[in-house]
């Protein structure tokens, strides 16, 4: 018999194969809660059939060829959106790693009295799948990587929205820590606000900002100056007590930035700066 | 050769950058300012700046220097037009452009420069009266 044996041996003993797989993986683990039964069935079934076909080709070594691809493909697709349904890494690897019991059974069956090349075989699988076991987890870390990426990149999107209080001014509030790529994409945002409100006053809300250090301050004095680069000017507000005593022990110098402590303060400042005042409205006894 | 255009426009001077500027021109405008401030007597000048697309810390110095010279020869600098890209850039590059006053648009700056022009306008127009009735009053 020939290497490719346990290959075709296996695309032979396929749906034995893939019964027993099936039960094993619905035996334990908690791929019943995540996956229903007819759909770790069909993963198993389109994976088992790939993997068949693969193996039927070549069996050995490094897995290279078009065939081997496809597993690679089907692997790395699967793990990834287990990744992201919430399954652990133990048991997106369990995927994998409880296909070995199932194809022993086969190759032992298959090969019969002759054990010494059984084992042989056996032992040439065992690798395979460990080769796939470590794809999986790789993959699985991946789409894992992916996911935090793009909810870092929502949390930014979302943490900065700029508002338009008034005509000619406008606020961002910021809140959570401020490090440069934030700084960079409140500062992107606010110009662009400037231009599009076409405002003179911008106030950044810092109430939310739970510390302001050497760094942060200089951040936000990178805003500010960009701001004026652009013909408006920067009313910095927000300023709790505990903040202004770090700001003054830190040597911080804000410069001729104007800071008020609250965001009605620093409005209030804005209007008049655009020559506007609100006034309690006259009642109808009054007028 | 390559120039910017220097318009005079009532008692302030308008310059609008539409080209890249590169070094060269940078300079030749620094000098052409400087040579129409001096004909001129303007007292302000309009930088519109809204087709620049691309600065580096040399062209930011030039716009520090074409401000200190006009202030320098009696006449406020404005600075409009400003990309947010830009903005980033020079301040990025440590270049706040603390002695150029700027505003968003070409409109806003107009208005700013006026504002900022007046009061000595006033100051000389109550002079005037101030001294007229003097004037007048001697010979009767």
């Amino acid at each position: 018999m020939d290497s490719s044996s346990a290959g075709s041996l296996i695309k032979a003993a396929e749906s034995t194969v893939l019964r027993s797989w099936v039960q094993a993986q619905l035996a334990h683990g908690r791929s019943r809660e995540l996956l229903s039964e007819a759909q770790v069935r069909e993963q198993s079934r389109s994976f088992l059939a790939t993997f068949a076909a693969a193996a039927s080709q070549n069996i050995e070594g490094e897995l290279t060829g078009p065939h081997w691809d496809d597993v690679r493909a089907a692997l790395t697709g699967l793990s990834k959106s287990r990744a992201s349904t919430g399954f652990s890494p133990a048991e997106t690897a369990a995927f994998v790693f409880s296909l070995k019991q199932p194809l022993f059974d086969a190759v032992r069956s298959g090969f019969g009295q002759d054990t010494a090349r059984a084992n042989e075989q056996a032992l040439v699988l065992s690798e395979l799948i460990d080769r796939l076991g470590l794809l999986t987890v790789d993959a699985y870390q991946q789409g894992r990587d992916e996911v935090i990426m793009r909810q870092q990149q929502e949390l930014l999107d979302l943490s900065t929205p700029v508002i338009k209080l008034w005509e000619g001014i406008v606020a961002v509030p910021l809140i959570g820590t401020l490090d440069s790529e934030r700084t960079q994409v409140v500062m992107e945002s606010l110009l662009e606000a400037i231009v599009h409100n076409e405002a003179t006053i911008a106030i950044i809300d810092i109430t939310g900002v739970p510390t302001v250090d050497t760094l942060v301050a200089q951040h936000l004095l990178k805003a500010v100056a960009a701001a004026r680069l652009m013909g408006a000017e920067c009313i910095i507000s927000g300023i709790r007590p505990q903040i202004a005593q770090t700001i003054v022990h830190l040597g911080v110098d804000l410069g001729d930035v104007v800071t008020k402590s609250t965001l009605a303060d620093a409005l209030k400042v804005a209007l008049s700066k655009c020559s506007l005042a609100i006034r309690p409205a006259r009642t109808q006894a009054g007028a | 050769m390559e120039q910017i255009p220097i318009l005079k426009l009532g008692q302030f001077l308008l310059v609008t950058i539409q080209v890249e500027l590169h070094d060269q021109l940078a300079l030749t405008l620094q000098e052409d300012l400087t040579q129409k401030l001096a004909k001129t007597h303007a007292r302000g000048v309009l930088i519109d700046i809204s087709g620049l697309e691309i600065v580096d810390s040399f062209i930011g110095r030039s716009l520090a220097h074409i401000a200190a010279i006009a202030r320098v020869m009696d006449a406020t600098t404005v600075l409009v037009g400003m990309r947010p890209a830009v903005a980033i850039t020079l301040v990025e590059l440590g270049m706040s452009l603390k002695g150029i006053r700027t505003a968003l648009n070409v409109e806003k700056g107009m208005a700013l420069l006026q504002s900022s022009v007046r009061p000595e306008e006033q100051d000389e127009e109550e002079d005037e009266p101030a001294v007229d009735p003097g004037a007048t009053s001697s010979p009767s």
